[in-house]
């Protein structure tokens, strides 16, 4: 059968079993669009922005567990994706991104709508390939998908030339399989290692499981349950990690790291063994390195051997899939002893009664911790909640427990701001018939703000849970800690009216300005079923995110809220973000 | 401390790219960095020599190893090899000092590839100590250009 490149692309992402494409046409890709549209397995969506596309991408590859798929136009198109791309980067999204690129005739002339794809976002993809050639194209394809979702995921972007697209071959079908000899993702956990870090589990007297996202994405929660229950070790989790050990159990500490709870970090400093699965030590994690986990001995599991002794070093690296190495740690742990940890348990018990995360009420004052602790209730925990980025990713990470991996989607690593909106819609196309929370601030939404368009456009109904106080909360509670409170541009006036906003996209609008409204305008949103609905809450514009543990301090250095005065942060903590 | 790393990587376009871009972006260190293919010819060898604490030095390792155009990543500092540097250098000669350079490039197992009018083309090979050793026999009044390989290895 002869087809052109843009046919047998199509046919090639049918094969792969995609069933929605986030993109925006443009010059370059029009004759991928003219495939695209006469196949009906796939469905596209049109954003408004293809920084949104890839979010949205992003969004729907979480919840899914699938690859996300995006199109988008040479040039602008793809220079637009490069954050939505970063962003899948940093957190192992498995992603494919397709882009036109100008005629392989005319690379290099500056032409028209040109840019050097694969220069520009080399540092921020797993992969990428410059498709000139229409014969290369179905083996690229599924190169470009095999090495998005196998290993440590993330994003893969294929950059085709429009001559590749209208060129027309013999199409002989898509291959079944694909062997890279420089790829080789399938690690086999080493038994000599699983020995190693079972002497050291046996031997612990504090230990503590510190579990990050390669347990939800390597759909590993079942596996952690297990060996959590088994070991009946504590566990905190990541801010990417929530969701995969249910923060409701009773072994849960919940998040630790900057805004991490107090029962977290101090077990986490006191411990004498610590078991890292999937996660990798970042600076939010840490803190000041030279303060992190004084006396423990570190196992670490992790797909990735780049991200094992990479800021922190480590007893026993167990490289592997998280779910194969904890299965094969609770194999070995057969027959073996656990050292009693009851006044392990007892000490965590002393620092829980701290009850760092209590904040204090104000009357006729909305506290955005209570609107969270509303929205849990009122969506009884079950909600998809993504976030944006600032003070009220940490409420929503703090105050909302996650007992269900790929329910909080969060743009952790990068920290992108304009996140939330367009993985709230990938996210209810994944899964139409859960409800999707977007929970943002009046700053993170404007970044993103024309995807309430593509909402309607495509019925994605989400509720916005939009903590507005007027600030760029986190940069306005660094002015106020390190700044001496000089709140240079983090105060943002002249705001839109929210409602008559989602009321112009045709989404409905309410507005919550006090407390007593709140919870009857979140149960009232979601009622409406099938609409969009902007919650605009008005809320305490001088609150902070506590607990905190200052850059540049250790983790039992942490401050809590109306216990701690905030003590300026070093010279050496001034460097740090 | 010095360490040369040899990588067998894909013969693709954007292979060279991705590996120094990989040490900008990480800002890693590079001294020399040498590229050719193989007698396969959809494999070059690559060799760079960098310097770093053995921490810095696994990390190098772990992040060429997960390039996926890189086939292979040697350390080949951590075991027996040879390791060979070419310079090509000009060399301004006089009557006066022509024999002092002649036996400096005898010393050093140089070869004059090319002589004009008062300038030798001299090809040296060696380690890269030796290299430099040479280099620094010269007077340095006297050394017109200096192009070095740097090193490759085996």
């Amino acid at each position: 059968m002869k087809l052109n490149g843009a046919q047998i692309l199509v046919n090639c992402l049918q094969s792969e079993g995609v069933d929605h494409i986030f993109g925006y046409p443009g010059g370059a890709v029009l004759h991928i669009y003219d495939a695209l549209d006469a196949c009906t397995a796939i469905n596209h969506i049109l954003v408004r922005h293809e920084q949104g596309a890839v979010h949205a991408a992003d969004g729907y590859a979480r919840v899914s567990g699938k690859c996300g798929v995006s199109l988008v136009t040479s040039g602008p198109g793809l220079t637009n994706a490069v954050t939505g791309i970063a962003t899948a980067h940093m957190d192992s999204i498995p992603m494919v991104v397709i882009s036109g690129q100008v005629s392989s005739t005319v690379i290099g002339n500056d032409a028209f709508q040109e840019v050097d794809a694969v220069g520009i976002t080399r540092s921020c993809v797993k992969h990428n390939f410059l498709l000139t050639d229409v014969n290369d194209l179905a083996n690229v394809v599924k190169k470009a998908f095999h090495i998005a979702t196998t290993g440590r995921p993330g994003p893969v972007l294929i950059d085709i030339t429009k001559d590749a697209t209208i060129a027309e071959i013999e199409f002989s079908g898509y291959p079944e399989t694909i062997n890279m000899r420089s790829y080789q993702p399938e690690i086999k956990v080493e038994a000599g290692q699983i020995a190693k870090a079972v002497e050291l589990l046996c031997h612990a007297k504090k230990p503590i499981i510190y579990s990050g996202g390669g347990s939800v994405i390597g759909n590993a929660d079942k596996e952690l349950i297990a060996f959590t229950r088994y070991t009946n070790f504590p566990i905190t989790q990541t801010l990417m990690g929530l969701g995969a050990y249910p923060a409701t159990d009773k072994q849960s500490l919940g998040m630790l790291g900057m805004h991490g709870t107090y029962e977290a970090n101090m077990a986490m400093h006191d411990s004498d063994c610590i078991v890292a699965v999937g996660a990798r030590f970042d600076d939010r994690i840490t803190g000041n390195l030279e303060r992190f986990c004084p006396y423990a001995k570190i196992i670490h599991i992790d797909i990735d051997p780049s991200s094992v002794g990479k800021t922190v070093g480590v007893d026993v690296a167990i490289i592997g899939q998280v779910n194969d190495a904890l299965t094969a740690l609770m194999k070995a742990l057969e027959g073996k002893t656990l050292g009693n940890i009851d006044a392990w348990w007892q000490e965590i018990k002393e620092w829980r009664a701290v009850d760092s995360l209590a904040y204090q009420t104000k009357a006729g004052v909305i506290k955005p911790q209570s609107v969270i602790e509303a929205l849990y209730e009122v969506t009884k925990g079950e909600a998809i909640v993504t976030s944006d980025v600032g003070q009220h990713q940490m409420w929503a990470a703090q105050y909302y427990p996650f007992d269900k991996p790929r329910r909080w989607i969060n743009s952790g690593g990068l920290g992108t701001m304009g996140f939330g909106l367009p993985a709230a819609m990938g996210a209810k196309l994944a899964m139409p018939e859960k409800e999707v929370a977007c929970v943002t601030g009046e700053g993170s939404i404007q970044m993103m703000l024309q995807e309430l368009s593509t909402m309607l456009q495509y019925n994605t109904p989400v509720k916005i849970v939009n903590l507005n106080n007027g600030y760029l909360g986190m940069v306005r509670q660094w002015q106020e800690f390190f700044y001496d409170k000089r709140y240079a541009m983090s105060y943002m006036d002249a705001l839109p009216d929210f409602v008559k906003l989602a009321e112009s996209y045709g989404h409905l609008g309410i507005k919550v300005e006090k407390e007593v409204d709140l919870k009857p305008a979140l149960i009232e949103a979601f009622k409406q079923k099938d609409r969009t609905v902007f919650l605009d809450i008005l809320t305490d514009p001088t609150e902070n995110v506590f607990p905190m543990i200052p850059s540049g301090a250790g983790h039992h250095e942490m401050l809590l809220a109306g216990r701690d005065e905030m003590a300026s942060t070093n010279d050496e903590g001034l460097n740090l973000v | 401390m010095r360490h040369i790393i040899s990588l067998q990587l894909e013969n693709e376009s954007g292979a060279l790219s991705r590996v120094a871009g990989l040490f900008s972006a990480r800002g890693f260190n590079i001294e020399s960095l040498t590229v050719a293919p193989t007698n396969d010819e959809t494999l070059s060898r690559m060799t760079i020599v960098s310097v770093g604490d053995d921490d810095i030095i696994e990390q190098i390792i772990k992040q060429l190893d997960k390039l996926i155009d890189v086939v292979q990543v040697t350390n080949l500092t951590a075991a027996e090899h040879t390791e060979r540097e070419l310079v090509l250098v000009k060399i301004d000669v006089n009557p006066s000092s022509q024999a002092e350079i002649d036996k400096h490039i005898e010393e050093y197992a140089g070869k004059i590839v090319n002589v004009s009018e008062n300038i030798y083309t001299v090809e040296m090979a060696g380690k890269s100590q030796k290299v430099s050793d040479f280099l620094a026999s010269i007077d340095a009044n006297k050394i017109l250009e200096v192009s070095r390989t740097g090193v490759t290895g085996v």
